[in-house]
């Protein structure tokens, strides 16, 4: 198990992420190779209990009311061989007036044949804060599926904020679905960035529905796609109350032989709510290329650098 | 010293023709100013010039100190120490102003982003970690553009209407920076529709429906442009005749 806990943060590193972090006693870990919990720290306030199952770990996570957990919580989900499966069912409470930001880790490092699916079912009470921020690394096999579903309700006067980014390695098969809906003078703000390549195929679905009055929502997405890779990309905002405000960004760019769809959804019922919403494929531009070479820039290295500030 | 020499350059865009047997001669270490009411053909040369990808001349030449680079791509014309500064600078999500400005620097000089920040009355601190994307006012993003020529320091500068976009009272700062940039041994190519700003120019081309129609002293092309081409309801035709008058003098 420790040969796994070393590998596992080496791949962690590699991703990207601060393995310092899960040596600091005032930040909580979490550390899951396939369905084994072989790294936790817990601190005040918050209460975090894995389950081991069959094929990968139950969650449930609870934040206390008025705790502000002051660091952002580690936790490293991965599958080291080339080989398995796991299934994460998260279960979250931010109770009333809390506070908590989650940095998550997937590394898939060797994948040849990977499936991770994570279930979520997340609740926000009122005056709350929540950040989920999810990185993936993944092997150059292409060999992962990486299935995400999660379910989100806010309440009053809170905020929702997630992140997700697959940058390393390849895609492999990527279907993510995401649906939250908010409460009176909440805010949402949901964001994917994914760079796929080859024969990758990329699939999100993000929901949000302002349903409170004053709540306020950001759909946002960039996807780079090249080779043969192809992307759908469909971002929904529902407006259904008074002084709702919603924004829809969603810009993917292709090279290659690569294929990009997208569908913003806008649906608005109420005359006192507004969505705007705006969609951009294609390549890189034109303009922007010629103004890095007109720095002296190479022609791929500006497009490297157009497309890497993209996905930053 | 003649740094950049344009001869009989033309070029035709989806049918029409945008520059007609166009010549121009810049003088190493000068502001030369290109005077011109809209649709002159101003911009579509700065276009050729830099040498973007859809503005090949179907005739005619560039030199650049005496080398022909009419087909040179545009990254080769920024190693030799050309640049250009869009008249609306292109956005970019996720850069930073910092990192913006520092691709076109070639010296190991500290502190260079940062100066050529406070040259175009921009705070370091509030700029240099701010990404030059849609968050940036037209007049800031301008600015910045300016600071990143500036840190560059090419031998030769087009800048495609630097004032516009520019209040009144950033105005007399740019000019100084233009003024600036020639004082550290920039030539400056300087396209502009504003008198004033023309001049500040040690040369002056006036440019009408593609070609150059008056040269000279700012002073004695405002004259021109103020008698041939303000009366002038389209701008355009007076000044057309006038080059054609002037072709069979010489």
């Amino acid at each position: 198990m420790m040969q796994d806990y070393k590998y596992m943060l080496d791949a962690y590193e590699e991703a990207g992420g601060n393995p310092e972090a899960f040596k600091n006693s005032k930040v909580a870990h979490l550390v899951i190779h396939q369905n084994k919990v072989i790294g936790k720290h817990l601190v005040e306030g918050l209460d975090l209990k894995p389950k081991e199952t069959a094929s990968g770990i139950d969650i449930h996570l609870i934040v206390r009311k008025g705790t502000i957990i002051k660091y952002p919580v580690h936790l490293c989900f991965g599958v080291l061989p080339k080989e398995g499966i796991q299934e994460i069912n998260i279960r979250a409470r931010v109770e009333d007036d809390s506070e908590i930001k989650l940095l998550a880790h997937c590394v898939f490092p060797n994948a040849v044949r990977v499936v991770h699916k994570m279930n979520a079912d997340i609740e926000v009470g009122n005056n709350s804060y929540y950040e989920y921020n999810e990185v993936h690394f993944h092997g150059f096999e292409g060999g992962v599926e990486v299935i995400p579903k999660a379910k989100i309700r806010v309440g009053n006067n809170s905020r929702l904020v997630t992140n997700f980014s697959l940058l390393k390695g390849r895609v492999g098969y990527f279907d993510l679905d995401y649906e939250s809906e908010i409460l009176d003078n909440s805010s949402l703000e949901m964001t994917v960035k994914i760079y796929g390549y080859s024969d990758d195929r990329i699939k999100i679905k993000e929901v949000g529905r302002l349903i409170g009055e004053s709540s306020r929502g950001l759909i946002k997405s960039r996807v780079v796609v090249k080779d043969d890779a192809q992307s759908e990309i469909i971002n929904e905002l529902v407006a259904s109350a008074k002084n709702a405000r919603g924004h829809v960004d969603c810009i993917e760019v292709i090279q290659g032989n690569a294929k990009a769809r997208a569908i913003p959804i806008v649906n608005v019922t109420h005359e006192l709510a507004k969505v705007t919403h705006e969609a951009v494929i294609g390549r890189v531009s034109k303009k922007q290329i010629e103004t890095l070479m007109a720095r002296g820039l190479e022609e791929e290295k500006a497009i490297d650098l157009v497309v890497s500030g993209m996905l930053k | 010293m003649e740094l950049l020499r344009v001869e009989k350059l033309s070029l035709n865009l989806n049918g029409r023709q945008i520059l007609k047997d166009l010549s121009l001669s810049v003088k190493s270490g000068t502001i030369h100013s290109i005077l011109g009411p809209n649709a002159a053909g101003k911009s579509s040369l700065a276009y050729v010039l830099i040498g973007c990808c859809d503005y090949n001349p179907q005739s005619g030449k560039i030199y650049f100190l005496g080398e022909d680079i009419t087909g040179y791509p545009t990254q080769k014309r920024a190693k030799i120490g050309m640049t250009l500064a869009w008249q609306e600078p292109a956005r970019f999500e996720g850069l930073t102003v910092k990192d913006y400005i520092s691709v076109g620097i070639k010296e190991n000089k500290p502190g260079l982003v940062e100066e050529s920040l406070y040259r175009v009355l921009l705070e370091p601190k509030d700029y240099l970690d701010r990404e030059v994307d849609k968050t940036l006012s037209g007049g800031e993003r301008k600015r910045i553009e300016l600071a990143a020529v500036f840190a560059m320091r090419p031998r030769l500068v087009i800048l495609d209407e630097p004032d516009s976009g520019i209040d009144i009272l950033a105005l007399d700062n740019i000019v100084n920076m233009i003024k600036e940039l020639r004082s550290q041994g920039t030539t400056v190519l300087l396209i502009t529709h504003r008198e004033e700003v023309a001049e500040i120019a040690d040369k002056t081309s006036l440019m009408c429906s593609g070609f150059i129609v008056e040269e000279g002293t700012p002073e004695e092309v405002g004259k021109y442009f103020k008698e041939k081409c303000i009366p002038c309801p389209t701008h355009l035709y007076p000044a057309e005749k006038d080059k054609e008058k002037n072709k069979g003098k010489k």
